[in-house]
């Protein structure tokens, strides 16, 4: 098992991409922190993780709140033991043009999209430190790369492109490494949030011809996670189906 | 196994990273052809696999050469059935800065590490389609993305990187995905001419070490494997830091 021993903390991961990285971390051998703001869906994934044979827990977490994640860290480690992997995966969008913005829009994907990466990563590190080293994968988007058409959502995400390279060169001496993840139209509840695309025309757009599942993202997830990619660190991993090789 | 079932062709597989490659899919379940000018070392390779349980054949390849791209994927279909993975991987280093030499040098890069490249998809790609789908791993180099060596390298790993998006994007529907790996500086033969301190490297690697051709390797697997099923015309970097600063 790819990561047997390790134990890994998981945001957003009631639904969608997280809850993938969840179940396959799981059963990649990990212990994993199942967190997020909608509680009940966490403990839904939890619980289906220690029903077939794997060990994790759910806990609540805002992301855009201090206190939380050094609740949150705190408990990962008195339960398991230590802190090996971070999945900054807890994201939302909000789909208007740069005018139709407001202010409290432009507050709020920044507070959880971007400064929930950097209070993350803050929170986890002196915990990887004690654990001699660990990964930390950001959920970017390729919309941290080109336009997608959403202003805020768009700068939160490239701000979590940025921001992971500078971790990954303070902290690469230290074990730590730190890579984002880019992915393309993947089918997942966000998807389905006030957007009037539907599946076929959003799979129009991409070179391959359809949308991604969350599992092509956890996948890549995993092998950031891992050893196996022990020398990657700073880097960017896009999984688009060829929507940004256009 | 992760590539049960796979039969992966790795150009320069007789040393470094590219044998790296053939020893780890093989013991992934791929059945790999070892394509290299070095014949020794390629044979030694490939009944190293075949000892240890896995299947291999090492075939005499020059990927300058056409010819020799389609006697090898033919002898790839003809013993093991098919062809799902092909890694670009052969390549050489010439260290000519900009007003050296008299070009020979510029030609013979380019010849291998962008030609070799263009021709090994070019005869790859119809034997992937009659699989059903293939992955492509073409690899390219930090000297791809930035300034590191010497000019006419820069130039073939910089159309490594790009022709790989174009032939991603090609054949995105037929199910043959195309990436290219970005190794920074790994431990291999052809880093012993490297004249650099080590006080250099400290400074330009933040994990102040070298990479290990295996830790390229376990990168090519994920792009071989159907676990990447998502990714093409995607750059995958294995520097260390390299690049992020
Ligand atoms: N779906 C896509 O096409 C796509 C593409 C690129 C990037 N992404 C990114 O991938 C990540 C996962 O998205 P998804 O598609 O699975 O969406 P999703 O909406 O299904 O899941 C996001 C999860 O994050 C949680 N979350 C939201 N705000 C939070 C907060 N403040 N604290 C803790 N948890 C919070 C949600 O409750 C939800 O469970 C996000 O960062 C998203 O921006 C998605
Ligand atoms: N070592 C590094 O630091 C580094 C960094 C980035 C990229 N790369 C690239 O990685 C690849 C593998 O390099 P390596 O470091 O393992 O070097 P290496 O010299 O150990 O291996 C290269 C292999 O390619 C073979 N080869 C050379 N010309 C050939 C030809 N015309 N036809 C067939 N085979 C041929 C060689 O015989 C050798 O077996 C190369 O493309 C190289 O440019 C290397």
């Amino acid at each position: 098992m790819r990561l047997a021993g390790k134990v890994a903390l998981i945001t957003g991961a009631a639904r969608g991409m997280g809850a993938a990285e969840a179940r396959l971390f799981a059963r990649e051998g990990a212990k994993v922190v199942v967190s997020d703001v909608l509680e009940d869906e966490a403990r839904a994934v939890a619980s289906e993780i220690n029903d077939s044979g794997g060990e994790a827990l759910a806990l609540a977490l805002d992301v855009s709140k201090d206190d939380d994640w050094r609740r949150v860290v705190a408990e990962a480690e008195a339960r398991f033991g230590k802190l090996n992997v971070l999945v900054n995966n807890a994201g939302i969008i909000e789909r208007h043009s740069l005018e139709e913005t407001s202010e409290e829009t432009w507050d709020r994907i920044m507070a959880v999209n971007a400064k929930g990466v950097f209070l993350g990563t803050k929170a986890a590190l002196p915990a990887m430190r004690r654990a001699g080293g660990g990964s930390i994968i950001n959920i970017s988007s390729i919309s941290g790369m080109v336009s997608v058409g959403y202003p805020a959502y768009n700068a939160s995400k490239g701000a979590v492109r940025v921001f992971t390279k500078s971790a990954a060169v303070e902290y690469a001496g230290e074990g730590i490494r730190v890579n984002s993840i880019h992915p393309g139209a993947i089918w997942t509840p966000m998807s389905l949030y006030k957007n009037e695309r539907t599946r076929e025309e959003r799979a129009a757009t991409v070179p391959m011809g359809r949308v991604g599942d969350p599992e092509e993202v956890a996948y890549g997830a995993l092998f950031l996670a891992s050893d196996e990619s022990s020398y990657v660190t700073g880097s960017e991993m896009v999984i688009d189906g060829g929507v940004t090789a256009e | 196994m992760r590539l049960a079932g796979k039969v992966a062709l790795i150009s320069g597989g007789g040393r470094g990273m590219g044998a790296a490659e053939a020893r780890l899919f093989a013991g992934e379940g791929a059945k790999v052809v070892i394509g290299d000018v070095l014949e020794d070392e390629g044979r030694a390779v490939a009944s190293e696999i075949n000892g240890s349980g896995g299947e291999a054949f090492f075939s005499l390849l020059d990927v300058t050469k056409d010819d020799d791209w389609r006697r090898v994927v033919a002898e790839a279909a003809a013993r093991f059935g098919k062809l799902n993975v092909l890694v670009n991987n052969a390549g050489i280093l010439v260290r000519e800065e900009l007003e050296e030499g008299d070009g020979e040098g510029w030609d013979r890069t380019l010849d291998v590490n962008a030609k070799g490249v263009y021709l090994g998809m070019k005869r790859a790609v119809p034997e992937m389609r009659r699989a059903g789908g293939g992955s492509i791993i073409n690899i390219s180099s930090i000297s791809g993305l930035v300034s590191l060596g010497y000019p006419a390298y820069n130039a073939s790993k910089g159309a490594v990187r790009i022709i790989t998006k174009n032939v991603a994007i090609q054949y995105a529907r037929e199910g043959i995905r195309v990436n290219s790996i970005h190794p920074g500086v790994i431990k291999t033969a052809m880093m012993d001419g490297d004249t650099r301190g080590d006080e250099d490297w400290d400074r330009l690697l933040p994990m102040k070490r070298f990479g290990e051709a295996i830790e390229v390797a376990y990168g090519a697997l994920f792009l071989a494997s159907d676990e990447s099923s998502y990714m093409t015309g995607s750059e995958l970097v294995i520097d260390g830091g390299f690049t992020a600063q």
